[in-house]
This record gives structure tokens, sequence and C-alpha cells, in this order.
């Protein structure tokens, strides 16, 4: 549970690698597609602090090519949320989760039941990327009355007065969106992403992690001069589905995830 | 009926704004950018001054007599397919890039089903010296490759929507993820009254035109409103913009009519998608469901929020057809009144046709909201029986 000063076990993890010079590393997955269960435990097992798995939906207007290509294809493969929802409550990952889906299947559902399922399985937080922070209050009751920890993001767009409302309601991290764009890895890190996380460090004190066009160590280790960590996504499902989403897939991930864990320690 | 939509951008319960935060800065601009030159004179004027000497405004109103002898029942046809580019699309495009280039915007970004808003679109971005994308199903790609050419010859860019259905709904997906990326110097063109707050105001604002001049024309020819207001409704443009001059009469029926294959009113249930709160064709997770249409342009699942809100009031009532009934309705127009409809007025023709027992004695409006010359190279495949 949530408790009166709003720190869940999502926030409690960050904030205990941060508050130990430490910075935070968040792996990204699409869940539902192949052995996702033995790639999300490999992810916590190499070093994650808490793990993003995706609940695919049939029109991710966030996402770019590698995460829709996985999305359809754990879509085709017949993934739903109740049943992906249900394996993640029976597995042990050792660190938090946190779901990143899309406003109809929370709709569909229904607020107060998709957080209680969320809460049911054991996980501790939900990234909503098409709920912006004008459209937050029937999920945010529902999530805060299960206990769960509701990321918000916070773009390069927003004016001063817009970040400071979004941190204020943002729980578990806030979540810097590093580009104008959508998920993807890009060649370099681009200039937009030290500057969201300055402009969020200079008005919380929540973990700011820098998630969108983080593709490799070097640009993860670059954007913590001054953010708190950082989110993988396409960089980590782009491997999975190039070892074909099979048994082979945890042991690449895993790899991936040791390889910015190592740069991060290292800064 | 028919007014602004509340300050969350909703009619009733449906609409709102479920985009990226990336986007909202830009949509608070844009709603404040829709209010100020709405209000102002001089953009009044600009965009009057184009719709009449570039579109052809007023579109007349004709009365069908041979098509009405057949039906026992008097038709009018609202002329949106006399337009310039074919279809009534043109009002809503030339409003935004007349607005996007007072906002400072350079670049157009626009999805399209049959090619129609395309074409539209980059019509305006030819007119007004802007650059233009336009994303479009691949699977619309192959049947209108002539909206295809007719962009590409405009100097828009046509970029293939290869993911889900590969239709309408896929173009927009692709849109709204440029318009994440270049939201800075690019206006999302969005062709629908759907969307995101402010676009199924502003878009119906933009084709308010086509009701108010035929309240007007209506009164001349009837000495007052019609009986019933037909329109086809996938989105839902040219309905809404049709049912806005007549809505506060509630003596006037308004009716709008879906394809069977994609009727977000008739089967969907409320969700939220591309950015709405409104009907929703999706399965018991809440996937959205692929909509299938013989019209391209009603190829969608979703369904312009104001609509859901006058289904739920009931203030207007949506109704179904099936592409067989398309396809008479279509040659009816054309061998009654030398008039070759787009496939999409041709279902509120449809369903026209099945109720005229229904409608016998009474006066119907149609909107004939675009013209067929985009859909004949498909129905010579569909009619090579027939003709």
């Amino acid at each position: 549970m949530v408790d009166p000063a709003g720190t869940g076990a999502l926030e409690a993890a960050l904030r205990a690698r941060r508050d130990t010079g430490g910075k935070c590393l968040v792996p990204y997955l699409t869940g539902g597609l192949g052995e996702w269960l033995s790639v999300l435990q490999a992810a916590a097992a190499a070093g994650a602090d808490a793990v993003e798995v995706g609940i695919p939906f049939s029109d991710p207007v966030m996402d770019g090519p590698v995460i829709q290509e996985a999305s359809e294809l754990a879509l085709r493969a017949g993934a739903d949320p109740p049943a992906i929802l249900d394996a993640l409550g029976r597995t042990e990952v050792g660190v938090p989760t946190a779901v990143m889906t899309y406003a109809n299947l929370v709709d569909r559902a229904g607020w107060t039941r998709f957080a209680s399922s969320l809460a049911a399985a054991g996980v501790s937080g939900a990234i909503l990327p098409d709920i912006p922070l004008e459209e937050t209050g029937p999920w945010c009751a529902a999530a805060d009355a299960a206990g769960v920890e509701t990321v918000l993001l916070a773009a390069p767009t927003a004016p001063d007065d817009r970040l400071e409302r979004i941190v204020a309601r943002s729980r578990g991290f806030v979540y810097a969106v590093g580009l104008l764009g959508v998920t993807g890895e890009r060649s370099t890190l681009a200039d937009s992403a030290t500057v969201i996380a300055r402009r969020l460090k200079d008005v919380t004190d929540l973990p700011v992690l820098v998630g969108v066009g983080i593709s490799t160590p070097e640009q993860a280790v670059e954007v913590c001069e001054v953010a708190d960590g950082v989110v993988v996504g396409s960089a980590v499902v782009r491997r999975v589905l190039e070892s074909g989403a099979g048994p082979a897939s945890a042991e690449v991930v895993a790899e991936l995830v040791a390889s910015f864990r190592q740069a991060l320690d290292a800064g | 009926m028919m007014g602004e939509p509340d300050e969350t951008g909703r009619f009733g319960e449906y609409g709102g704004r479920f985009v990226p935060e990336t986007l909202v800065p830009a949509l608070i601009e844009l709603d404040r950018g829709f209010r100020e030159a709405w209000a102002d004179p001089a953009f009044r004027s600009e965009l009057d001054s184009l719709l009449a000497d570039y579109a052809g405004r007023p579109s007349p109103l004709t009365e069908c007599h041979r098509l009405s002898a057949e039906l026992g029942v008097r038709v009018l046809f609202k002329r949106e397919d006399l337009n310039h580019t074919g279809s009534h699309k043109i009002n809503n495009v030339l409003g935004q890039a007349l607005l996007a280039r007072r906002m400072g915007k350079t670049r157009l970004v626009a999805e399209t089903g049959a090619g129609q808003h395309g074409v539209a679109t980059a019509t305006a971005a030819a007119l007004l010296g802007m650059e233009c994308l336009v994303y479009m199903g691949e699977v619309d790609i192959a049947r209108q490759e002539l909206n295809v050419f007719r962009m590409r010859l405009l100097g828009a860019e046509v970029t293939p929507a290869r993911s889900g259905s590969r239709t309408l709904k896929d173009a927009v997906n692709e849109a709204m993820r440029d318009w994440v990326a270049t939201v800075e110097h690019s206006h999302y063109c969005l062709g629908s009254v759907m969307g995101p707050h402010p676009y199924p105001w502003m878009v119906r604002e933009f084709h308010r035109v086509i009701g108010s001049e035929a309240a007007v024309q209506c009164r001349t020819l009837l000495g007052g409103p019609p009986d019933v207001v037909v329109a086809c409704v996938g989105g839902g443009s040219n309905a809404a913009g049709i049912f806005s001059g007549f809505a506060e009469d509630p003596s006037v029926e308004l009716v709008g009519v879906e394809p069977a294959g994609g009727a977000a009113v008739g089967r969907g249930v409320p969700g939220i998608v591309h950015g709405m709160r409104s009907y929703l064709m999706q399965d018991e997770f809440g996937q959205v469901l692929e909509a299938h249409s013989i019209s391209a342009g009603l190829d969608y699942p979703g369904v312009g929020p104001e609509h859901s809100h006058l289904a739920s009031s009931g203030r207007a009532t949506y109704h179904q057809v099936v592409d067989a009934e398309v396809v008479d309705a279509f040659v009816l127009a054309s061998r009654t009144e030398g008039i070759i409809p787009a496939l999409e007025p041709a279902h509120a023709l449809a369903w026209v046709v099945r109720e005229r027992e229904s409608l016998s004695g009474r006066t119907v409006l149609i909107n004939m909201s675009g013209r067929g010359d985009k859909d004949v190279a498909q129905m010579m495949d569909v009619l090579a029986d027939r003709i």
C-alpha cells in the first residue's frame, strides 16, 4: 500500500538506489510476448531496480515500430490483460513492477477493477501514456485507493507551471520524455533529454527517470549526469524480437541490462 | 444542442483529451488559437472568401425529381459533391490551414481514408505554400490510387500506414505519432469531428456552413425545414456539419447512417481511442476491432464524440446499411439524377431507399457529401456483371 507520504514499493526501490549514490535502471518489456516471464526475471536479476511490463494494445500511439511490432505479435498470439496480470501475480520477480498500457484497456475493465487487479497481481505502478494530467482524475482516484503508484509523463513541450503540477500528481517516479517523438532507439542522445531532466530535478524530489530514445549504456550514463535514472524500452524489445522471443531472449536481455547496470555503476 | 463542449472538451460524457502528454500543450494552444481566430472578423472574412471564390460555396440544394418519384419520398441533395476537390472536406481543411498559418506552423500532417481529406489537405497546402504529409493505410492506397496520385501531383508526400488493419484507423495512429515528433512546427490537420479536444468541436464549426446554408435554402424552397436530415457517418464530419443547421429545431429528425461493418454507434460501446471517449467497436478486453466497409472513407471503428452524445441523448438516431444496399443506391442516384455519388453518401441514400415506405410523403434532405469519381475504378469491378 501507498503510505500517507505517498511512498510505495516502486518509489522506495528507486529512492533506495538513488540515496545510496546509484542510478536507477528500469527496463521495459512487452507482456504476453514469447518467454516474457523469463525475460522479466532475467532483467531483474541482471540489475534492474524495477521492470516496466507493457500490456499490448491494438493502437499504441506513443510507441514506435519496435514496440508496435512486439504488441502486434503478442496480440496475435492471444495475449490478453487478465492473463498477463494473472501470470505476473504468480511470478517471483524480485523487484517492483509497473504496468504500461493504454487508457482503453483500463476503461474497458473499469478503472476500479483494473486498479484492483494490478494490486492483486503485486504490481506496484501504472504508466498510462494517453491519460495526461487533465484526464487523470478517475484513474488516480482508483489507483490511489488500490495502492497503485501512477507514474506521470513529463514532456519537453510542457511549460514550467505544468511540470510542477505533473510532479505533484506523479507517484513512484516522474517519467521524463527525452525527446519529441514516440518510443524507439536513436543514435545519439537528444539535447532535450538532459534539459527536461534538469527542469524536473529543479522542481521535485521524486526520482526523475528519462525514457524514450535511451538506446545505449553510453546514452544512459550521459543523461544520468542530471537524471536519477533511465527507462530502456525499444533497445530491450528489439533484442527480444531478434532472438525470436524464445528462451534465448532472456539471456540476451540479461546481458543488455547488465551492460547498462555496469555503465551506470561505473558512472 | 450542438453548442460548445464543456471546459474538459466533452459533449455530455464524450470527448476529452486522451493523448500523450507531449501533445497537450499544443492542443491547449490550438484551442486558444481557434477561439481567437473564430472571433476575429478578419479571419472569418478570409475564410469566407476562400470558401466562396476558391471552393465554390454556397453549394446548391438540388431537388431530386426523378428520384423522388421513384421512391415516393421528396428528396433533396445538399450538393457538397460540387465543392472544389469533390467533397465537403475542403470546408474544414481551408479553416485549419488558415488557422495553422496564423499560428506560425509551416507543415500540415493529415490522415486519410478514401483520400478525400488527404486531397483537400494537399490542396490547401498547395494554395497556402505549406509542406504537407498525408498518412494513408496501405489497403486504402491500393483501392484509391487516383487520390494518391492527386495528392502527389499537388505536392504532398503520401506515406503508407502499414500497421494494424492498414486502413483509416492506422493512418490516424501514424499521423498522431508524427505530430508527437513534429509538434513545434507542424499542425495536425485532422479530417473529421473526432480526436482530442478541440478537434471535434472545431471541425464541426468549420463544417457548420453546410447546415447553415441548407437551412436557408430549405426555407426558400420549402418554406421551412425538411422533415428528416440524413447523412453518412464514419468519423461524422459531414453529418455534424449538416445536423448543426437543424439541431435546434426538434421537429427535424436527424439520421446518421453507418456502414454495418464500421458501426461504432450501432455496434460499439464507449471506449477511448485517438484522443477521445466515444462509441468504439472493440473486443471484451478493449482491443479496437477492424472495420470493414466498401467505402474507405467510412472504414473506421470509432465515431466523433458529439455523435455519441447525440445518440445517447436521442436527438439523432443512427442506422446501418450493408454494402449491397450501398451499391444499389450508387446506381440509383446515377440513373435517376445524373449524379454519381461517392460511396459514403450512397450510404445515406441507401437508408432512405430502405425506409421509403415509412418516409412516404415526407421531405428528406440528404447530405451529398462527395462525388463518386474516386470510386469509379472500384465500382467497375463491383458492377462488372450489371453494367
